[in-house]
């Protein structure tokens, strides 16, 4: 793309936009398989050889990379399984686990040099986890509240009174059911691709106003775009690690929703 | 499915099909073999971690017991032992008192006995003296008889037969004195 960019925009600078998102595929014929699907098999991949390399043979006195791997299992447990969880957290920790690390891989991926693209900024990687994650709470919900039951539980909290369940009862059932879950996935999606888009912007600042255009005048604003981008990556890192937290948490609490009925 | 694709890709809110079928075979990859495979051997060591660190503790907490325990019986041993001393100072001194008064006893009677002798050797001597005094009195009175007398008591019989009835007349009138 930046091969590309001289030639196009020789003359005037362009931002970035919604094409940033479009990858061809890697191999003529076969469409499913362009850049994020790589690293999203990349990702598993490299999720399975950390937990490998820290978990196969774990020692009662951790060395090395167990170590961080048990850091990284106990932040899951007791900042994302337990707040919601409680007692039940072991139970879950399997997905949870799996979960934080996958999103979290998929997420760094927007940092790391060489891949630079947040897979997650796609919709369908994001989604297909809320799926997922649909399909379990409405399982669970089912099994443990009973059908009617749990709907009953969604749509008629109680303690209030009458007539407000006119406007209660729908509300609770569209959000409860369905929205939440849209924006568990969007909420992911959406920073992971907004983030993205932000650091390209003042990458291509920096390389528009530095190499590919150099004016007295717009070697300051080039400058800045490199020290934003600088800045902005470090934040990003935040950002990824964080909705990789965030996702994993209301996962958590979808799940401790469909086992106990809220209030 | 290309041209499809590239359709939908204005839309960045719409999922692909090929997206959510990759992704979901990855997560369930990292599901199967993190989640069911090598979690549970975290959690295991976890949980045996714990045990070992709460049955390190309480073998802890035991010992510390036992050593109180220690602690205590070496106490009362010890104050037992100094109880058992001041008894057996107490014990030494009354036999000390007991032998001294013993040893004091001895000492008188020895003295007495002591005495008793001089006294029984006081009186021998007394004895002696006195009967030497009898020989010497009886030639000096014989002397002094024959002077006085003037005649001759060269005779030894005669001479004896006097000083015998003399010393006789002496000695009862002397014990009838010492009467």
């Amino acid at each position: 793309m930046s091969a590309a960019l001289p030639l196009l925009a020789a003359e005037e600078f362009q931002a970035p936009g919604l094409g940033l998102f479009e990858w061809p595929p890697l191999v003529q014929g076969a469409a499913w398989f362009n850049k994020p699907a790589l690293f999203a098999m990349v990702a598993a991949v490299l999720a399975l050889v950390f937990v490998y390399a820290a978990f196969s043979r774990p020692k009662l006195v951790p060395r090395g990379i167990q170590n961080v791997g048990e850091l990284a299992y106990e932040f899951a447990r007791e900042q994302i399984a337990r707040p919601f969880l409680g007692k039940d957290s072991d139970r879950w920790m399997p997905l949870l686990f799996s979960m934080f690390i996958f999103v979290l891989i998929m997420n760094l991926f927007g940092s790391f040099i060489f891949v630079q693209f947040p897979v997650m900024s796609r919709i369908g990687y994001p989604a297909v986890l809320s799926i997922g994650v649909w399909l379990l709470v409405m399982y669970l919900g089912i099994k443990n509240q009973g059908a009617i039951g749990f709907f009953k539980n969604i749509m008629f909290p109680p303690g209030l009174p009458g007539w407000i369940y006119v406007l209660v009862a729908p509300i609770e059932f569209i959000s409860t059911i369905f929205l939440r879950h849209i924006t568990h996935a969007v909420r992911l999606f959406a920073t992971m691709m907004a983030g993205h888009l932000i650091i390209a912007l003042f990458s291509e600042v920096g390389w528009h106003f530095l190499f590919v255009q150099l004016t007295p005048l717009g070697a300051p604003l080039g400058l800045l775009g490199v020290i934003m981008t600088i800045l902005l990556t470090a934040f990003e890192l935040f950002i990824q690690a964080l909705q990789a937290y965030v996702f994993a948490l209301l996962t958590a609490m979808f799940i401790n929703d469909a086992l106990h009925p809220a209030h | 499915m290309y041209l499809l694709a590239a359709e939908e890709a204005n839309n960045p809110l719409l999922p692909h099909t090929s997206e959510m079928v990759v992704g979901g075979f990855a997560f369930l990859f990292v599901l199967f073999f993190v989640g069911r495979l090598l979690v549970p051997r975290i959690q295991k060591t976890l949980a045996e971690r714990t045990e070992a660190i709460e049955g390190g503790l309480k073998k802890a907490a035991d010992a510390q017991e036992e050593a109180q325990q220690a602690l205590k019986e070496y106490r009362e041993q010890l104050a037992e032992a100094r109880h058992e001393a001041a008894r057996l100072r107490e014990e030494a001194r009354e036999q000390g008192a007991q032998i001294k008064a013993e040893l004091r006893e001895e000492a008188q009677a020895e003295a007495r006995r002591l005495v008793e002798a001089a006294h029984a050797q006081i009186e021998a001597d007394r004895q002696q003296a006195f009967a030497q005094l009898r020989t010497e009195l009886g030639r000096l009175s014989t002397e002094l008889a024959g002077r006085i007398v003037g005649e001759s008591l060269e005779d030894e019989a005669r001479q004896r037969r006097i000083v015998d009835r003399f010393l006789e007349e002496l000695e009862s009138s002397s014990s009838e004195a010492v009467r």
